[in-house]
């Protein structure tokens, strides 16, 4: 049963009393080989969990980094099938890092919830985070993935106040998902400060980890956050790397590791000498 | 599926989550729907106040300049030998189109609200310019995400907007048109969500829009309805409107939804022809799926994504189509039909040179079915058409089209 992973993967973090480096990549940017290169690499460069987006046409929460990400995606081909595909490929030779997809209803409605579920337990997927499906919204899907054992991550935002927290956290299983900025991926900055007291009530509210992002794109960024959050997200810095190495025609699996190692140096060192 | 029983009552859709049947919703990023859980609270409570719809009705009489006329079309209804086409004349509206009804509306109610900030997506321009408009009419600061390839086709409206103080930004993501406008203004709002309004243009989008939407539009319905009962004695056989994301028809046919008798036809767009890739008719050729907020009828391809739509009218350029047509569609409360570019530029010209009136290339398109519709009604019955736009924006496009160069 996957979720299992992802708990597995927390309770090991907080033995270690450190947060979790969790990267973001967009499957088939700028190809399917390449991708599944970089997800191999990415547990020995640093990252405690992984999330893989599947790329969707109309990704209305994201940045332009990330949209182009996603138009590389599918000019190269990649489906939401092939993401899975990438998944299982992955689990040949990892059986520990936790597997999160992550985009946007329309693939996954047109897929069938049961169908999907299915194939990503399957492919080794261990949760699911669908940025345009809000709570109210979500019951169908719950249904399909708690029947696979695959949690449906949840997001909260700044807007999201006391009275509509809990309804954010019903149904959600593995850790919750912190948007630290009003605002679309990978363009505004995180405030440090604003972050800690988010995180200490959602994580009050849910007994889950609180994993943050959308505005963590250096290494600094990433060690504030890390030290009070329980995992530092950072997608949109590791796609602009995916970007220029391809553009320069330079080995984008090398060059994407390695600013993964550095921003996972900042997370892990964060809270060295503190208890 | 199997397709839902005919309702009893359309009044009661949609439910309190915004579903009309299978279609509607609210399905935006979290950090949007405390928005939208607000501004369905703010709606409710204007909708409900007599001074809210007291103020509404001032602007649109002195301001919009309603009710705008319902007109017997005789040329038309000779040229065609069937029912007598009657228009109503939307496109005489203050700024040209059926747009103002709901810029109006949405406006006093961003201002009620305490919103400092409006922004707008457009198509064709005329949602971006009713929205300038109101905005300019009202002191607040307006930005309108229009495709890169709309402002090249809709130049006019563009320079309109700017003459009214708005910021037209082109959005150059996707193919752009109106679905990355769109897409573009969402990321707006979600960036600044402390002081801004998004006002959509048609009656798509999350709960509450396609319902706040359809209210203010359906001015035209109720006007229409009274006027022909007072100009014939009896309700029309069959109303018709073009539909892109389908705001002025839903406010054409909401307020006849209860009137078993009178048919109910949306035209949308075939651009090269629904057998082709090139087409924007969403319930003709698309599949439900999930966009811009609402469950619908959406052009897609078998992964899920979604395929851009073409026709020459830029206003009903949209892969998708309001969620209250997915239910009228699948309850076969309205009949859904469409219209090629080749034969909306034979009724643009048509029009012109029979009742000497240039309609939108939008209502084109219903045009070109209504003559077909008033030879199968037959010559004692009556149709009803929604003219929901002038021409003027378009001359461009026509005369490219018809290989002139003016």
């Amino acid at each position: 049963m996957t979720k299992d992973r992802i708990d597995r993967r927390f309770a090991a973090l907080k033995a270690e009393n450190r947060a979790g480096f969790v990267t973001y990549v967009m499957a088939g940017d700028p190809d399917a080989a390449t991708t599944l290169s970089v997800l191999k690499g990415l547990p020995a460069a640093g990252a405690d969990l992984i999330e893989l987006g599947f790329p969707f046409s109309d990704p209305m929460a994201e940045g332009p980094t990330i949209q182009r990400a996603a138009q590389r995606g599918l000019a190269s081909g990649m489906t939401l099938q092939g993401t899975l595909d990438l998944v299982a490929a992955f689990r040949e030779g990892d059986a520990d890092t936790p597997v999160i997809l992550m985009g946007y209803l329309n693939p996954v409605l047109h897929r069938g919830f049961e169908s999907f579920a299915a194939a990503a337990a399957k492919a080794g997927v261990d949760g699911l985070i669908i940025v345009d499906c809000p709570p109210e919204e979500a019951d169908p899907l719950s249904d399909a993935l708690e029947a696979e054992g695959i949690a449906l991550i949840r997001l909260a935002a700044p807007t999201t106040d006391d009275a509509r927290l809990p309804a954010v956290i019903r149904r959600t299983s593995g850790f919750v998902y912190y948007v630290s900025v009003a605002g679309v991926t990978g363009v505004k900055e995180a405030d440090a400060d604003a972050v800690a007291p988010a995180v200490q009530r959602i994580r009050q509210a849910s007994g889950l980890p609180v994993a943050v992002g959308f505005g963590i794109r250096t290494p600094e960024r990433a060690a504030e956050v890390a030290r009070v959050a329980d995992a530092a997200v950072v997608g949109s810095a590791l796609v602009d790397e995916i970007e220029s190495a391809a553009q320069l025609n330079e080995n984008v699996t090398e060059k994407v590791l390695l600013k993964a190692s550095a921003l996972a140096k900042a997370v892990r060192s964060a809270r060295v000498g503190t208890k | 599926m199997n397709a839902p029983a005919k309702p009893n009552d359309y009044s009661a859709y949609p439910d309190a989550n915004g579903r009309f049947g299978g279609f509607g919703g609210r399905y935006v990023a979290e950090t949007l729907m405390p928005l939208v859980l607000d501004l369905d609270k703010a709606y409710a409570e204007a909708k409900a106040d007599p001074a809210f719809q007291a103020e509404l009705k001032s602007y649109n009489t002195h301001y919009a300049g309603r009710p705008s006329p319902l007109y017997f079309a005789e040329r038309l209804t000779e040229h065609f030998g069937g029912a007598k086409i009657y228009f109503k004349r939307d496109e005489l509206n203050h700024t040209g189109s059926h747009k103002i009804n709901n810029a109006l509306g949405q406006i006093l109610l961003a201002m009620r609200m305490g919103k400092t900030r409006i922004i707008a997506e457009t198509g064709a321009g005329q949602h971006g310019v009713a929205t300038a408009t109101v905005c300019a009419r009202f002191g607040l600061p307006c930005v309108v995400y229009m495709g890169a390839t709309d402002v090249e086709r809709q130049k006019p409206n563009v320079f309109r907007m700017n003459l009214l103080g708005a910021e037209v930004r082109p959005v150059t993501s996707g193919t752009g048109t109106l679905k990355d406008a769109m897409n573009e203004a969402m990321r707006d709002w979600v960036t600044n969500v402390h002081d801004t309004y998004y006002l959509i243009g048609t009656a798509a989008g999350p709960h509450p829009y396609p319902v706040m939407v359809r209210d203010f539009q359906s001015v035209i319905g109720s006007e229409a309805r009274e006027q022909i009962l007072e100009m014939e004695g009896r309700l029309p056989d069959a109303v018709v409107a073009c539909i892109g994301g389908g705001s002025n028809a839903i406010g054409l046919f909401h307020p006849f939804l209860n009137d078993e008798s009178v048919r109910l036809i949306g035209v949308e767009a075939a651009g090269h022809g629904v057998s082709t890739d090139k087409h924007a008719a969403s319930l003709t050729g698309g599949r439900p799926g999930v966009l811009h907020g609402n469950r619908t009828y959406l052009l897609q391809d078998d992964d899920g994504q979604i395929i851009d739509a073409h026709s020459i009218s830029a206003g009903l350029d949209y892969p998708g189509i309001g969620p209250e047509h997915s239910f009228l569609h699948e309850v076969g409360r309205a009949e859904y039909v469409s219209t090629t570019d080749e034969e909306a530029l034979a009724a643009f010209q048509l029009c012109s040179t029979l009742e000497g009136i240039i309609p939108a290339l939008e209502p084109a398109h219903a045009l070109a079915r209504v003559g077909e519709i008033a030879k199968e009604l037959g010559k004692d019955k009556i149709v009803v058409m929604n003219l929901c736009g002038r021409g003027d924006k378009d001359i461009f496009t026509v005369a490219d089209a018809l290989g002139r160069s003016i």
